[in-house]
Order: C-alpha cells, then structure tokens, then sequence
C-alpha cells in the first residue's frame, strides 16, 4: 500500500490552509466573547494611535499627553479636568464601568499601512477595546475602516477631512473634530471682510484626502463669494522644501496664496513663502495675502513671525472662556508647562465621550456604545453645546476662527480670536454633495 | 523671462545642496573606493551641529516676573541666556541670532572627528569588501546614527532661523534691470548658493595647488603606483575621509534655516546625491558638481506648472529620467573617467 501523502499534495493543503489562516485572522473568527476584547479582569485598555514620527509629529506627541490626562481623570487621579464641567455626570473618577483604564500606544508614522499595522496590534495583541488618535485623514480613514472590521470603537483625534464622516464614515467611528466644509464655512465670511470679494486665489494642497477635500470646501465657498481660483496644486506629504511650489506663485496672477498643508509641511510652506517675500507683494493693485485654512498653535510656534497676519480655523482654542475650556487648561497646563493644542483637546474630550458613553450604555458593547454615541447632545467640553449627529457621526458645534498675532505677547499667545462661528452656520446636511457616496453600514460587534 | 530666472535661482540653490553632497560622496569614492550610504547621515550630523549650537547658546536660568503673568494667572517665569547675562544683551543676543554661521566653526572639527572615527572604526574594514558589502554597512551605520540623533534630539523637525539680518526677500529682478519686485528670492538662499561656491571651490583649489592635494589626486589616479613611490596614502585618504564628512557637515548646517532639522534629512538627499554621482560620473568631482547643479535645475523647470500640465508629475520623476537616458547614451556618465566602477 503507498502513501497517498505526496509532495505536491502536502504544499496544496499547506497554502490552503495558510490562505484561510491569512484571509481570516482569528481576530475576526474568534467566537470566545461576546465582542471583540470583552473586558473581563479588573482592567480595561485603549489603545491610542498617534505619529510619533513624521510631518504629524508635533500634533502627534501633544495628543498622546492628552489622553495620558484623560485616562489619569477617569482612574480619579489629578484633578479631574473637564469632568467636572461635562454635561454628563455618568463618570464618577472610578475607571469605566468601575475598571481601572490603561493603555497602549502606537505610532502610526503619519502612514496609512503603518497604522493601521500598529491598530491591529494593539487589538490583537493588547486587547485595545477602543483605538483613538489620528492627525493625517488618510490614516484615519485607514484605521477606522480597520476598527470597523475588528468590531472596535475608533473615536477619531485630529482628522479634517470631509471623507472621515462623508463617503468613508462607519458606524463603528465617531469625529468630535470639526471638518474642511466646516472652516471653509467659518472662513469665508472672515475672508470677505478682510480682504474683499474680488480675489484672484493660488492653492497649495496636500496631496492626500485631506488636502483634496480641504481645498475643494475653500476653493468652493471662497468661489462663492466671488473670488476667482487661478490654480490648484498637490504638493507631496512631507515635501520639506516647498520652493519649487512656491516660485511659480509669484508670476501668476495671483493676490491670494491658500496653503491647503498642515503641521510640519505648513510650517515649511508657510516660512518659505513669507521668505519668498510673498507677505511684503502686490498684485493685481492690492497686497499679497495668505491664507492657511486650519490652523493651530503648534504650527504657529514652529512657523514663529511667520503667522503674523494670517487668517485660518480651528476647532478650539485655549484662550476660549468657558468653564469646560478653563478647567482643560488648568489641568494640561499644570501637568505639562504650556496650553493644550486643538489636537490635544479632541483627543481628551473623545476619551471622556467614549468612557461616557459606555457608562450610559451600561457595556462596553460597541454597537451599545454606538447608540449611546448617536444624536448625543452634551456641553462642558469646551465648544459649547455640541450634537454627536446619528446620521453621519459627526459632532456639530461652534468653529473658531484666528488670526496670527501680530505683537504676541509670550510664546503661548500666538494667535488671535477673530470670531467664533455659531454651530447652525457651519451645519449641512448628511447627504451634502461633499460628503455623498458613503454609508454608516451597521455597527460591528466583532467576536 | 522673470519665471525663468526664478527657476534658474531655484535650480541652483536645489542644485547646491545636492552639488555638495555629491562632491563628498565622490571624494570618498575616488579615493578609498567605497560607497558610503552613511554620506546622507553626515549631512545630517552637521546639521544638528546648528542645532547643537544654539541650544548652548540659548542655555537660560530662569527668574521671576512678578509683575506680568503666565497663561495659568502665575508670575511669569522669564528664561535669559547666560550669554546675554555675560556679554550684554545686544552682544549675547546677537551671539544667539548668528548661531547658524557660527555653526560652521563647530561643525569643521566635529565633521572632521566623526569622519576619522567612522573611517578608521568601521570602513576601514570593508575597503576589500565588494560594493555589495560596504553599502549594507554604510547603510546599517546610517540608520544607527538616525536613531542616534533621534534619540537625542526627537522625531520633530527643530527650527533653526537664519540671522535676523538674511531672513528676508532680494530683489534679484532689480539687479538684473529688470522691473522692481518681478523676480524676489529669499536672501538666506542665495547665501547657501554662494557658500557651496565657495567650498567647492576650495576643495578643487586644495587638491589642485597643494601637494597633499597633488598626491590624493595622484592615488584617485593610480593608488598602487603611488603606494610603490613610498607614499603613505592610506592615511591621506582618511584625512580626505574627514574632509568629505567636514563638506557634508557643512553642507547640512548652513541648510538648516531653509529646512527645520529632524533625523531622517540626511535619508531624504542621500538617493538624489547618489543619482548626481552616477550621473556626473563614478569617481569624477567635477562630473559630481555639474550634474548637481544640472540636476538642480531641471527638476526646478519641471516643476513649472506649464510643464506639470502637459506631463502630470514630472517634477518627481525628473532626475531619474535624465539619469536613465544620460546612462544609455553615456554609460560613464558626464565626465566619467575609463576603469572606474568597472571589470
């Protein structure tokens, strides 16, 4: 009798079962739990996914100490921050659900694959519950595509683009930061009555989804008012050096620059273009301007007199006056020696909200949290009240809009309110052209 | 014509930093015979010697302000620089504010010290390796000093201002008789074209009219038959090492007000360089300078949006299409020399 063992067929069942094991990873098959990474000790773990490394970098490491302050306020150490200020009184300092939060950290590189490699691990490996951070759209998108999957939260950090809760939203994911509709919105009324209706604009765009959607919502609303767009270019992420970009600028019709960049390429973009001499021109009979539509303290501490001058939006900002924004500042400054940044804050008030809603919702379940989460109204998180909307799991709320400090007086005050933008001003409708081609689809448990 | 002489500015100032990257690589190369992928690495190092420099020179002690407050409502903490506190203030702070050109005083002997430890350390082991090896090391040596300096230092990218007095814009289109404001270029950059004029000149007139020059020059020829007249020229050669890690330590500190310093800067010119190198010729410096300032300058014409319009993306791809075709018509490169990076 021979064996029916042969070579040929010893590979065909090893490559099958290699492709089965690969195609479905035992975090999607397991069936030991109710969801993914049920909590059952004492403890339960988050799992915050920031760019450590990259043009994100800065954003990066103030969110990571953002959610270090949040997870100290909810285990009942420090002061409590914004805690005491939230609408909400279902968190009593006592962890979630009366376990203690820890949790894991990774660095997403300011790239898609490696974070959605460092989401998985954090899932996989340390039991993340819920995964938080963010700074660069493409990211975002990749890992909440990732943690709708695995049947995870994703509470997004700092992402602006239109497609995070437009074509690309999930049921699993949630935005607390504003969008690139939302500054074009705020920005327009602002840029008319700085610098007129008859503007001839230049836009320098990051050449990823954020950029492209950014750039669409300015170019859009600006268009609207009368201004006449002369060129739209994609610049790489992390180009460094933006001179080549910036020297076609200077001959080209243009009166307006409009840097569609964010962290360290705006503070490269922006200092190059103030050193290309493009603040101190004229053109088309008025003075040159630029604009860079979101803004943030961080990058305005990196472009240093750069700014002075220059017109953008924000989410937040710490020199806001409510209760909610004073107790963050208070709490963050204290531990750390200076404000908190727009990225810092979302990320803080998406750990509360997350924790918030599992404390309402009685379980970590996601899809209870996802109820929880939907057409949710809350104030105290320092943007007045705020609407978590069911639709699209977008949060609506007041928008900031700045002005670079021309004479600022410490190293903190670099920007100037110009206004706060009511909440009904910036709101559209989920189906808006901006934001059609998605679907929420149904909320993932996992397991 | 005022978007031609723009790009033809923008040429040369891309073209400087590559010009003298390549300038060391090719040193390096011609005389020992290794190609360094730590090169990159050194350009780096050197830009952290800015770096390095004015933090010792912005070294504070603090006191306090009772009468103004921080962003908490607490007297302010006010840092000053011990050397305002030595010098006066108009002497410190200017000390503070030059401390990119003063750089350039750091940076010669530390290039020159991390060049002779990595030579007679690590490369030197390799020189009767095959290429294939000394690129691994080198590499591997590279992302080690990375994650060196990003150890030391963070992932963030540091910004290091230029001296108050050339952080502005030139009317170049002035000086050329044309209109005024139709061709501004940042003075800081003109500044780096002009240094790496400078050091590329002195580089060639050191090897041409000095007799240390003469018998490096000698060795790129013929190493063997220089080493038969007697002449040690291995230790001529790591002296040159140090030379090239000094012009690429250069290379970075003065580039550092056009682009904030973070660790991989040197990863990020090093693959251009390489090209520049391969291009101008495998061991020739002034086919390394040419091509560099070439190459500069073409990639700033493609990225005119003329140009970008009638082929998307061309700015990205410029410099390795030059390289495939100049590397097809000329294998040698543009002033390649016969037997060199060949059986």
């Amino acid at each position: 009798m021979t064996s029916r063992f042969t070579r040929r067929g010893l590979l065909k069942t090893g490559t099958a079962f290699t492709a089965s094991g690969l195609a479905l990873p035992t975090i999607f098959t397991s069936r030991a739990s109710a969801f993914t990474n049920e909590p059952t000790g004492s403890s339960v773990v988050l799992g915050f996914n920031v760019p450590q490394t990259g043009a994100y970098a800065d954003e990066g490491a103030d969110e990571l100490r953002a959610f270090e302050l949040a997870v100290e306020h909810l285990n009942g150490e420090g002061d409590g921050g914004m805690l005491s200020t939230f609408s909400s009184d279902a968190l009593g300092g006592d962890g979630i659900l009366g376990k203690r939060v820890d949790f894991v950290t990774g660095d997403t590189q300011t790239k898609s694959d490696a974070a959605r490699a460092s989401a998985q691990s954090m899932i996989q490996k340390d039991g993340a519950i819920m995964i938080s951070g963010g700074s660069s759209s493409g990211v975002a998108v990749a890992v909440q595509g990732l943690c709708q999957e695995a049947g995870v939260i994703f509470m997004a950090g700092l992402t602006h683009s239109n497609d995070t809760t437009g074509k690309d939203r999930k049921a699993n994911g949630f935005r607390h930061f504003f969008n690139a509709y939302m500054s074009a919105q705020a920005m327009a009324p602002v840029l008319s009555s700085l610098y007129g209706d008859d503007r001839r604009a230049y836009h320098l765009t990051a050449d990823y989804t954020w950029g492209w959607t950014q750039e669409e919502s300015i170019a859009a609303a600006t268009e609207a008012l009368g201004w006449e767009t002369v060129e739209k270019v994609r610049t790489p992420l992390g180009a460094g050096d933006f001179s080549s970009y910036i020297a076609p600028v200077l001959n080209s019709g243009a009166d307006v620059l409009v840097l569609n960049h964010y962290g360290g390429d705006m503070v490269n973009s922006l200092t190059q273009a103030v050193q290309f001499g493009l603040k101190d021109r004229q053109a088309n009979g008025k003075d040159f301007q630029i604009v860079v539509p979101l803004y943030s303290e961080l990058m305005a501490r990196g472009a240093g007199s750069a700014i002075a001058g220059i017109p953008g939006s924000q989410n937040w900002d710490w020199k806001l006056e409510d209760a909610g924004t004073q107790a963050f500042v208070q709490s963050f400054g204290q531990k750390y020696g200076f404000p908190p940044s727009q990225a810092a804050h979302t990320c803080y008030a998406q750990t509360l909200l997350y924790a918030d809603a599992v404390a309402r919702a009685g379980s970590f379940d996601p899809c209870a949290v996802v109820e929880a989460l939907e057409d949710y109204d809350f104030d105290g998180l320092g943007n007045g009240p705020t609407t978590y909307r069911g639709a699209d799991h977008q949060c609506f709320k007041d928008v900031v809009v700045v002005q670079g400090a021309e004479d600022p007086q410490d190293e903190f005050h670099l920007v100037d309110i110009v206004e706060v933008t009511p909440v009904d001003q910036v709101t559209y409708p989920p189906d808006h052209p901006m934001f059609a081609g998605g679907s929420l689809g149904e909320c993932n448990p996992g397991a | 014509m005022d978007a031609f002489l723009l790009q033809i500015l923008n040429g040369l100032d891309k073209g400087s930093a590559y010009a003298l990257i390549a300038l060391g690589l090719t040193l390096i190369f011609g005389t020992l015979g290794v190609v360094n992928f730590a090169h990159g690495a050194l350009f780096m190092i050197g830009a952290f010697c800015a770096v390095t420099l004015q933090r010792l020179l912005t070294l504070s002690y603090e006191t306090v302000d009772p009468e103004r407050t921080d962003f908490l409502g607490n007297p302010m903490t006010v840092e000053t620089p011990y050397v305002e506190a030595w010098f006066g203030p108009a002497t410190g702070g200017a000390l503070v504010d030059w401390a990119v050109p003063l750089a350039i005083v750091l940076a010669i002997p530390v290039m020159m010290l991390v060049g002779f430890v990595m030579e007679r350390g690590l490369i030197q082991h390799f020189y009767k390796r095959p290429h294939a090896d000394q690129i691994l090391v080198t590499f591997g040596l590279a992302i080690v000093l990375q994650e060196i300096v990003k150890a030391v230092y963070g992932a963030n990218p540091i910004p290091t201002p230029a001296p108050s007095a050339l952080r502005g814009s030139m009317d170049v289109g002035a000086l050329v008789g044309m209109e005024a404001y139709a061709v501004v270029y940042p003075i800081w950059r003109l500044v780096y074209f002009v240094f790496a004029a400078l050091v590329i000149g002195g580089v060639f007139a050191f090897l041409r009219f000095t007799t240390f020059g003469m018998v490096v020059r000698a060795g790129m020829a013929d190493r063997e038959t220089v080493g038969l007249l007697g002449i040690d020229i291995d230790k001529r050669f790591t002296l040159m090492f140090g030379l090239a890690a000094a012009v690429a330590g250069l290379a970075g500190v003065m580039y550092t007000p056009i682009l904030s310093p973070n660790y991989h800067m040197g990863m990020d010119f090093l693959v251009l360089s390489f090209v520049v190198v391969v291009v101008g010729g495998m061991g020739s410096l002034p086919g390394a300078v040419l091509a560099g300032f070439l190459l500069g300058i073409l990639q700033s014409f493609a990225s005119m949006n003329e140009v970008k319009s009638l082929i998307p993306g061309i700015d990205q791809i410029i410099i390795y299409l030059v390289a495939i075709v100049i590397l097809l018509t000329r294998p040698r490169g543009l002033m390649g020399r016969r037997g060199v990076m060949e059986e």
